[in-house]
């Protein structure tokens, strides 16, 4: 980390000093070496496996609560020299500098929280069982410090190294967890004077199957969200030039979705509708999409079946109803021409709406077999067109706004359809430039 | 998810009959004697009621309440509060546990999510089997712990009789507990009773270790802490629970989706209605019934689902989809096909391979998830959605003239008895 900006070293420097300062002049009473040694271990413990909740870019762990037992049972300076051990942790690959920082600021907030605790008038040392009510005070005090404080220290850090903003997205709800996380040192600390060091397993095991269930379920997740993508991309293989579109479809809908602040959930709960959107499209007979020409009005009836048909697969799983909706509606109009109901304006449900535009933005950025691809100016300049008629017009905005953040990637140009590949359509009932002819009469 | 009280088998009715005369004789004793403490006792029926509550569904539709648990197992094993020692009996602990557990189904009730009868019964014979062990023991336990060093005077508590007989009884009340579970599990789903405990001793064992930590830490605080602790302990076990309960939440969705996208087939006319469905309960049924473990039989049952995904790339429909009819290297190339989509996700690989392999002969050795998908594809293909048993018969015949050489014989001889055990249910 040679390329550590100046400001960055100096502040590592002041911090490292200050933790140092704090911790020279301590001499550790002589009957505290074993407390001492089990809090460092089971901290040691703790921030060798940080991933027990991961928001953004923070791995939390909940090794600062054996820092804040030993702010009760030793005093500052102990808390001090327990949080220094983040030197030595378990963590391959983490540059010397970074373990120096932890150690020194986890050292830091250690004795600032012994202090609080103690001007509080908290009194250091292992608690009799009796005197337990009048630790819950001074203690929360002490997580009130040493939390935020971990925080500023670190989020200063990660300006100083990186010089880019930091998110303060999700920070709240990182908080609060840490805050409640904080309540385990409290009963490492309480049970000392009953059990000594099996207070500390018997407060763990718990944390650790759920961190063992938290793992599971990052395993599950990831591996269900593949399996959605490959069964949907399943149901295009029909079509060799819509490859591909129902991710792309879920990626563009996060985005906008995202733009205009939708919370984690319903983000979630949009990608998979935006993924799934077209697996009624099946339903649609082949020699439908691949008529040249008009369309019968029994043929075109067949196309606007499809978002009830993909609602019908769909309806088992135990999505927010929101997407549903947002499946059900995707080809409806703001001016209350599309299908199936025919909604207009605000009547169509959010997703979509947002689905829509996302939709019709694929469509053209891609080739198909009766034109090339547009390129992404031609392709916004159309939802620009079509905004207010087709679009909802908030929604264009912002997903222009977000194109201009993360520019979209389209996909790889179809030079020549191989030949073993099934079919390609010659209509796309996505593509709001080439609208599907249909005979009247 | 709810069973409904007809659907209920005699195991689960003696449980539910023990566990409802239980409750009645521990709310009557302790009404007659009068409760011990009873501010104590309404702290813990309220966090059991808390729990119970809270209660979630772990895959395979198993009920659980850790937070109500704990919190039994920490009443049952409370030493003394603050010092001063507790002696509720036996029977005050399981009326606190009943009463908690109906206080906190009440709300679930009201909006019309009752709570499985058998799980619930399950929860209070276990509280109460431990409570019977241990409340005698409570008094001399606690003798230790508050004994005085005959030399100095000085109290010179000692902890270690009190927790490893804990430890011991909380040992074996999980044991009877995965016992119980696993009795009922092979009487309702008709699984070998050594597999039904393998599975359930999986499942309980991680949940289980940290209801039992958390039961024993709350025994101790209260030591320290008095009613503090029931709300500052729930802090670890909290966290649990929300992890469990994404974690149970993923795995239904994930297996939901996987249902509902095998409908793609039928959408688009490859496959009868209702064919990916049949053939996975029929081979999930199969496969129990060759004592296959839970972990296998998802694997199964995705495999089942998905074996026709492979129709997708094909041009055209084949018609009424009926792959025991059409050419085997069609057949096989269908297969390839939809391996090769499933193999896509890069974590289905198995499953992938189940699929690749389930229109192999006998003398191939595919894997035995792969021969069960080849019988009931085979009998769905020639029954159908059809419940008449001639029909039933007829197919199974003429699966019966391919043992040895397409089909499985074990896996047909599986079948046969999986389908006539069946049958009664198809009429209703």
């Amino acid at each position: 980390m040679r390329e550590l900006p100046w400001p960055a070293r100096v502040y590592l420097a002041a911090v490292v000093a200050t933790a140092a300062f704090l911790i020279a002049r301590f001499e550790l009473p002589g009957d505290a070496w074993d407390i001492l040694l089990v809090l460092a271990l089971l901290f040691l413990v703790c921030e060798s496996m940080p991933t027990l909740l991961n928001v953004e870019q923070f791995a939390v762990s909940v090794s600062f609560s054996a820092s804040l037992a030993a702010v009760v049972l030793i005093g500052p300076e102990g808390a001090a020299l327990v949080g220094l051990i983040a030197v030595v942790s378990v963590r391959p690959g983490l540059p010397l500098v970074k373990r120096l920082f932890n150690g020194a600021q986890f050292a830091v907030c250690g004795f600032a929280a012994g202090w609080a605790y103690q001007s509080l008038g908290g009194v250091s040392g292992v608690p009799q069982p009796h005197q337990f009510d009048e630790l819950i005070g001074p203690y929360a005090v002490a997580t009130a410090v040493f939390v935020p404080l971990n925080i500023v220290l670190i989020l200063v850090m990660v300006r100083l190294a990186t010089g880019g903003a930091v998110s303060f997205r999700g920070m709240f709800q990182f908080l609060l967890s840490y805050l409640g996380y904080g309540t385990f040192g409290l009963l490492v600390a309480g049970l000392w004077a009953t059990v000594q060091s099996i207070s500390a397993v018997l407060v763990l095991l718990p944390l650790f199957v759920a961190r063992w269930a938290f793992g599971q379920y990052h395993a599950q997740q990831r591996s269900y969200d593949a399996t959605i993508a490959a069964l949907c991309q399943a149901v295009e293989t029909k079509d060799y030039y819509t490859r591909g579109h129902c991710t792309r479809v879920s990626l563009a809908s996060g985005m906008i979705a995202q733009e205009v602040g939708m919370g984690s959930e319903r983000l979630r709960a949009i990608r998979y509708a935006g993924m799934l959107h077209d697996v009624g499209k099946l339903g649609v007979p082949t020699k439908v999409l691949q008529k040249d020409g008009p369309l019968t009005e029994e043929e075109y009836a067949a196309i606007q079946l499809h978002p009830m048909r993909g609602l019908e697969i769909v309806r088992g799983i135990d999505f927010l109803d929101e997407a549903y909706e947002g499946i059900m509606h995707h080809h409806e109009r703001h001016d209350g021409k599309g299908y199936p109901m025919g909604l207009a304006g605000e009547e169509i449900p959010e997703f979509a709406r947002i689905i829509a535009v996302a939709d019709a933005f694929d469509s053209m950025t891609s080739d198909r077999s009766y034109r090339g691809a547009r390129p992404v100016a031609v392709a916004v300049d159309e939802l620009r067109k079509g905004s207010g008629s087709q679009f909802d017009p908030e929604l264009v905005a912002a997903f222009i706004r977000a194109l201009d953040k993360e520019p979209w990637q389209p996909p790889r140009k179809v030079v020549e359809v191989p030949a073993e590949a099934a079919e390609t359509a010659t209509k796309d009932h996505d593509d709001p430039t080439m609208p599907i002819e249909v005979l009247s009469g | 998810m709810n069973t409904p009280i007809r659907g209920l088998d005699s195991g689960q009715l003696l449980l539910i009959a023990a566990a409802g005369l239980l409750a009645v004789a521990g709310v009557a004793y302790t009404a007659a004697v009068g409760p011990e403490r009873p501010e104590v006792a309404i702290g813990f029926g309220a966090l059991i009621a808390v729990g119970e509550l809270a209660r979630l569904t772990m895959p395979g539709n198993r009920e659980v309440a850790p937070i109500g648990a704990a919190a039994a197992l920490g009443y049952t094993l409370l030493l003394d509060m603050s010092g001063v020692a507790l002696e509720h009996s036996a029977f005050q602990v399981v009326a606190v546990i009943s009463v908690g557990m109906i206080a906190g189904a009440l709300p679930h009730l009201a909006v019309g999510r009752p709570p499985r009868l058998d799980a619930v019964a399950r929860r209070l014979l276990t509280g109460a089997l431990l409570a019977f062990a241990f409340r005698p023991l409570a008094g001399p336990l606690s003798d230790f712990t508050r004994q005085v060093d005959p030399v100095t005077q000085q109290p010179d508590p000692n902890w270690w009789p009190a927790l490893a007989v804990m430890v011991v009884l909380i040992g074996l009340a999980l044991l009877a507990d995965v016992l119980i579970a696993a009795l009922l599990r092979a009487e309702q789903v008709r699984t070998a009773f050594r597999v039904a405990v393998r599975d359930e001793i999986n499942m309980a064992f991680p949940l289980g270790a940290a209801v039992a930590a958390s039961g024993v830490l709350l025994a101790l605080a209260t030591h320290s802490m008095d009613m503090v602790a029931l709300l500052v302990f729930a802090a670890p076990l909290l966290v649990t629970q929300v992890a469990f309960r994404k974690y149970a939440g993923i795995r239904a969705t994930y297996l939901q989706t996987v249902r509902a996208l095998s409908r793609v087939t039928e959408v688009g006319g490859y496959v009868e209605p209702g064919h990916s469905r049949r053939v996975s309960r029929l081979a999930v049924a199969v496969g129990r019934e060759l004592g296959m473990a839970e972990p296998e039989l998802l694997e199964l049952e995705y495999a089942a689902l998905m074996h026709d995904i492979g129709q997708l790339s094909l041009r055209d429909p084949i018609p009424s989809g009926a792959t025991v009819l059409t050419d085997p290297g069609q057949a096989r190339r269908i297969a390839e096909l939809g391996a090769e989509v499933i193999k896509q996700t890069g974590v289905l690989d198995r499953v992938a391979e189940l699929v690749r392999r389930q229109c192999d002969q006998v003398a191939e050795e595919p894997p035995v998830s792969s021969r069960i998908i080849k019988a009931a594809n085979g009998y769905d293909d020639l029954v159908g959605g059809s419940t008449d048993r001639d029909r039933a018969g007829a197919a199974l015949e003429r699966l019966r003239l391919g043992a040895g050489v397409e089909y499985d014989l074990e896996v047909i001889d599986a079948l046969a008895r999986v389908i006539d055990r069946l049958a009664p249910y198809h009429r209703l």
